[in-house]
């Protein structure tokens, strides 16, 4: 049984007061998600990421399509006892100090007396809040919310995770406990489902994405798969380069570009139509010796900033035409 | 159904932690003030004044509660956001309206509590500053439990004028809720005129349609009994019964409503 799964979602929005067209937040988005994995929902900002988000916390209803958590239909009571969700820039009753609103949520849950004092204490140290747990969040920085959002979204012991930019308003410390959270909920057999924009938070944490552009699905699978196939070419690092032998191989091809990182070693940039087994060969034998190779591969950054690219970006401006005419 | 009464906590706490019950403060001074100018200022009759500007002020003040509060009830939820995280958690939606309304009518139910108490302590002293011959004339007594039938319907009233803007909070903004509340208790107070409306007019149309209007508003002049609790006159139990159950049959329609339109709200 999948942890997440959509087939088909779709959002549409009518916008515009005298002549309402419609916009697609979002269309027809199929993904499935496995118990246990970090999953990366990425997209720029507009992309569709939280209106997914919202369609799996039934705050908006779909257009069309399905979506299940844990083999359930997403409006099901049932299922929110086994999930937890942050939202995006949460906001929670100012009124409340940080352990009266965990409390709150955890009363929400059925959690009463003991049980609910122990989670709310817990759950408050793990963000690291608990020393300010007495003070009213109206008090509370953008980050230290952030942090409350985390703890409300936890305070069940969730099967299942829904983080919309978990990272939103914290300092690089924060960020960094975050991500160890993330992980550490993971070991517990948590999946993560968590939408951002941050890259490199999501090449540390996933183990699979899906990235969205203009409300459609652009690509998604195991990051390793996706990064894998772009090669772009190896870093060979020698020493023992004499120039001559450099000379030859920038001559024939082999060396795109060699930066000097010392006295006869130089870090060489080979083009992906050479073989590099072909060059390290031909080097060594001239007297050089290998310090490492490795591939050169696209970041996670390059393969979104390509695949949003390139994704169509009409949201309903064709549909609305023909909408009209009729 | 613990997600209800959390939520009607939560209401609560907010009420006080906003400082709603320190209208019981300005209801006091109110009063005591009052009563003491109306004791310079009148002789015999005082105590019925007394006792219409007690009831007068408990049914206003619980009024502004109930629209003030009510039509952010909702909405502030909503704008705030607080609400993706609350119904995230294992509530349903119509949980949320109904533990809402529980809240707000938790805060009324103190607040009118508190001010009757304090209007008969008020009555209590007052009673000690007048002769036995001028209380003997007073149609009650000046520590009558007859008020509390008015203070009962005035409650019913206040759990109505709740629901109304609740509902309205539901799909509209609070300016527009409050317009609409309070417009719509100033029209049920005068509802007796929409019955009565062809005495005034000639078309038929109009009059249909006053009188349509009549049965479908909700009619608030029901609920307003302290003339007669005031001046000691028969208010026979059936009646208290039936309004009682008119209000509430008309607080559930209410809440029927708001639940149906919240529930297919998307929350953008």
């Amino acid at each position: 049984m999948d942890a997440i799964r959509t087939e088909a979602l779709t959002k549409h929005y009518r916008v515009g007061f005298w002549r309402p067209r419609p916009y697609v937040a979002l269309d027809a988005l199929t993904i499935d998600v496995r118990q246990g994995e970090v999953f990366g929902f990425l997209g720029p900002n507009g992309a569709g990421k939280t209106t997914t988000l919202k369609l799996l916390m039934q705050l908006i209803y779909p257009t069309s399509g399905r979506a299940e958590i844990l083999g359930r239909p997403v409006g099901d009571v049932k299922v929110r006892r086994r999930i937890g969700y942050l939202p995006e820039n949460p906001y929670f009753y100012d009124h409340l100090t940080a352990e009266e609103l965990l409390a709150y949520f955890a009363s929400l849950f059925g959690y009463a007396g003991a049980e609910r004092r122990r989670r709310v204490a817990s759950f408050l140290d793990e963000v690291g809040i608990g020393a300010e747990r007495r003070l009213q969040l109206r008090k509370f920085s953008k980050g230290m919310l952030q942090r409350v959002g985390i703890a409300q979204a936890i305070v069940n012991d969730p099967e299942v995770l829904f983080f919309d930019e978990p990272m939103s308003g914290l300092d690089p410390l924060g960020r960094r406990e975050i991500r160890q959270l993330i992980l550490r909920l993971r070991d517990r057999g948590c999946t993560v489902f968590f939408s951002s924009h941050v890259l490199s938070d999501a090449e540390t944490l996933c183990s699979r994405v899906a990235i969205l552009a203009g409300g459609r699905l652009v690509a998604s699978g195991h990051l390793s798969t996706l990064l894998a196939f772009q090669v772009q070419g190896w870093e060979l690092v020698m020493t023992g380069l004499m120039d001559a032998a450099l000379e030859r191989a920038k001559k024939v091809g082999q060396v795109v570009r060699a930066t000097p990182l010392g006295p006869q070693r130089y870090a060489l940039e080979l083009p992906t139509t050479v073989a590099p087994d072909r060059v390290l060969s031909d080097l060594t034998a001239a007297g050089a010796q290998l310090v490492s190779l490795t591939p050169v591969r696209e970041t996670l950054e390059d393969y979104f900033v390509r695949q949003v690219a390139e994704a169509p970006r009409d949201r309903g401006l064709e549909v609305s035409r023909s909408h009209v005419r009729r | 159904m613990y997600a209800v009464r959390h939520i009607a906590l939560n209401v609560f706490k907010e009420s006080v932690r906003d400082r709603v019950l320190y209208s019981l403060v300005a209801f006091a001074a109110l009063l005591i003030g009052g009563s003491f100018l109306i004791g310079q200022l009148t002789a015999g009759s005082d105590m019925k004044i007394i006792k219409d500007l007690g009831l007068a002020a408990i049914a206003t003040f619980g009024l502004l509660i109930a629209v003030f509060i009510g039509i952010g009830l909702v909405w502030k939820e909503v704008e705030r956001r607080s609400i993706y995280g609350l119904l995230s958690k294992p509530v349903r939606r119509h949980e949320f309206i109904v533990g809402k309304y529980a809240g707000l009518a938790l805060t009324l139910l103190v607040n009118v509590a508190m001010m009757t108490a304090a209007f008969y302590l008020v009555l209590a002293f007052m009673d000690t500053q007048f002769p036995e011959n001028v209380r003997a004339i007073w149609p009650a007594p000046a520590v009558d439990p007859g008020m509390l039938r008015a203070i009962a319907l005035i409650v019913v009233e206040l759990l109505l004028v709740t629901a109304l803007a609740l509902f309205f909070s539901t799909f509209s903004s609070p300016f527009l809720s409050a317009g609409l509340t309070v417009g719509l208790w100033v029209i049920g107070h005068f509802n007796a005129d929409l019955r009565n409306f062809e005495a005034v007019v000639d078309s038929r149309t109009a009059a249909s349609f006053a009188r349509a209007l009549y049965y479908v508003l909700p009619n608030f002049a029901a609920f307003d009994i302290k003339t007669q609790v005031v001046h000691a006159l028969p208010v026979p139990a059936s009646y208290l019964i039936t309004t009682t159950a008119y209000g509430l049959v008309y607080v559930a329609l209410l809440l029927t409503g708001a639940v149906v339109i919240f529930g297919r709200r998307d929350f953008k």
